[in-house]
């Protein structure tokens, strides 16, 4: 039974995402034009001295890979919290809470379906990354695997939590400016933490502090063949803290307009 | 299924949306009259576990939903007043998915309701998307579809608000059906008086009160009237 319920939701995830191709060509126009683009212009502006993972002087566009990866699966994971909101304001999601598999199995597989979604962005996005010779080991690519499962289980649940406090898509607006773009722009996926401390204390302090930075360096880490303990333990952490609040959230409660 | 609501009351802020309601539901088609804002709804947010029960008990088969959830909901099936279908996947894509939270594969599903997709008129139209289908349509596809795992107990919303009069017929022919030949307890709201028969259980709520709750017939002869129309005008006046 839970096998079969598993697959039922895996396969409406990705019928989902096979009819929303535009979903997928603007996950990877965002990402792609700060490689081509933003990277291009900035290469000369930014010089990155050697620090780790990288064992030598780096071009800007080769440190941005990580960290666009990873926006690749901030934006897809707010965007699966966006497809809850839609689902219940169209009911839908009545029909999920309804089933008689136990909700945190049904939420899990959703956010594992999230997260076959998001690494098959990721890996599109690496292949595109290869025409600005951003070229990883082929260990490094498998290494990244398991850390961006990770790190969308993490920011899926963030996204299902988000999703219980969002009355009306109207307000999805405001997880963007109020979530995805702090997230991304407070941590190290554009810019190394050192490079921000020169320019203000207390921003490095927030981008240090910043979740996502944890699991921006620990995709960096994990693309080349390493590993940063300190961020695993962080985004091991929050990703079950924020998964259990995010089950919780979904308990019936006493007051109308929710799920009923 | 049998199913008990023992002193149930519910509150939205100030307002009683169900203020101490006593119901017993058997087997076979009750229906649950009420205009709207009666509290129908809020019901059944409160059967199918939707919404949290703060005052009273209901039990099914004599156990509680936080007892047996899963047993529970294998055996419900449940049409609401809104629309549940993904309007953006096809009507089999549908009855998969929902086969498929309920541990069934696709082809038994649809196996075991081929007859009532043919009866509905589904059968052409499985791989239609629900965005096409109209109004009528989508509703014989959720009432199909809540029939896929042979619930014994199933709670329909309004479930013919806004159809036509041939799809009306049909879905309430087909629950008919279910009711007296799968002994299946159904309870429909409605507040259409013309889709209460005589002989159904009637359940009349009115501001979150159940007003009477007895066979049709014998709540006809009870107060003296002809029917049901004029028994409704009846119970509010005493209501009021």
């Amino acid at each position: 039974m839970y096998w079969r319920c598993f697959v039922g939701v895996l396969t409406r995830e990705m019928l989902k995402f096979w009819q929303q191709r535009t979903r997928l060509l603007s996950a990877l126009v965002r990402p792609l034009l700060w490689l081509f683009v933003f990277a291009a212009g900035f290469r000369s502006a930014l010089g990155l001295s050697m620090t780790e993972p990288y064992e030598s002087y780096i071009l800007y566009e080769e440190y941005i890979v990580p960290g666009l990866a990873a926006m690749i699966v901030l934006f897809n994971s707010m965007q699966s919290s966006l497809s809850m909101v839609y689902d219940r304001e169209m009911g839908s999601m009545k029909v999920l809470l309804l089933s008689p598999v136990p909700r945190p199995f049904l939420l899990g597989s959703k956010l594992i379906a999230n997260t076959l979604v998001s690494a098959i962005q990721v890996y599109i996005f690496f292949a595109f990354a290869l025409l600005l010779d951003v070229r990883l080991s082929a260990l490094g690519y498998v290494y990244a695997l398991p850390v961006i499962a990770l790190l969308s289980l993490f920011l899926g649940s963030l996204g299902l939590l988000l999703a219980n406090y969002i009355k009306q898509l109207e307000n999805f607006a405001g997880v963007m400016n109020f979530v995805i773009f702090p997230l991304f722009f407070l941590s190290s996926a554009l810019y190394p933490l050192w490079k921000m401390r020169e320019a203000s204390e207390w921003l490095y302090q927030i981008c240090a502090f910043n979740p996502f930075s944890s699991g921006v360096e620990l995709l960096r880490f994990a693309l080349y063949e390493k590993l940063e303990h300190n961020a695993l333990a962080v985004v091991l952490c929050l990703t079950a803290i924020t998964f259990i609040f995010a089950v919780r959230s979904f308990r019936p409660k006493a007051s109308k307009g929710r799920f009923s | 299924m049998e199913i008990a609501v023992q002193a149930v009351s519910h509150q939205y802020g100030g307002h009683h949306a169900l203020d101490n309601i006593d119901l017993c539901l058997k087997p076979g088609l009750t229906m649950l009259l009420g205009p709207n804002g009666a509290g129908k709804s809020t019901l059944f947010a409160l059967i199918t576990g939707l919404q949290k029960l703060t005052q009273g008990n209901i039990t099914f088969d004599g156990a509680t939903l936080s007892q047996s959830r899963t047993s529970i909901m294998a055996k419900m099936g449940v049409v609401f007043q809104q629309s549940t279908l993904d309007i953006d996947l096809s009507v089999k894509q549908n009855l998969s998915y929902f086969a498929s939270l309920h541990g069934i594969s696709t082809a038994s599903a649809l196996s075991h309701i081929q007859g009532l997709l043919d009866e509905l008129d589904l059968t052409s139209k499985l791989n239609t998307k629900i965005r096409n289908l109209n109004g009528g349509h989508r509703r014989r596809v959720e009432l199909a579809r809540c029939l896929i795992h042979k619930p014994s107990l199933l709670l329909l919303d309004e479930p013919t608000v806004g159809l036509d009069i041939e799809s009306r017929h049909l879905i309430l022919r087909v629950v008919q059906a279910l009711a007296h030949s799968q002994n299946v307890s159904v309870l429909w709201a409605t507040h259409l008086f013309e889709e209460v028969k005589h002989n159904n259980n009637l359940i009349v709520l009115s501001k979150g009160r159940v007003l009477a709750h007895d066979q049709c017939e014998a709540l006809l002869a009870k107060y003296h009237q002809q029917d049901i129309e004029h028994l409704w005008q009846h119970l509010m006046q005493e209501g009021s």
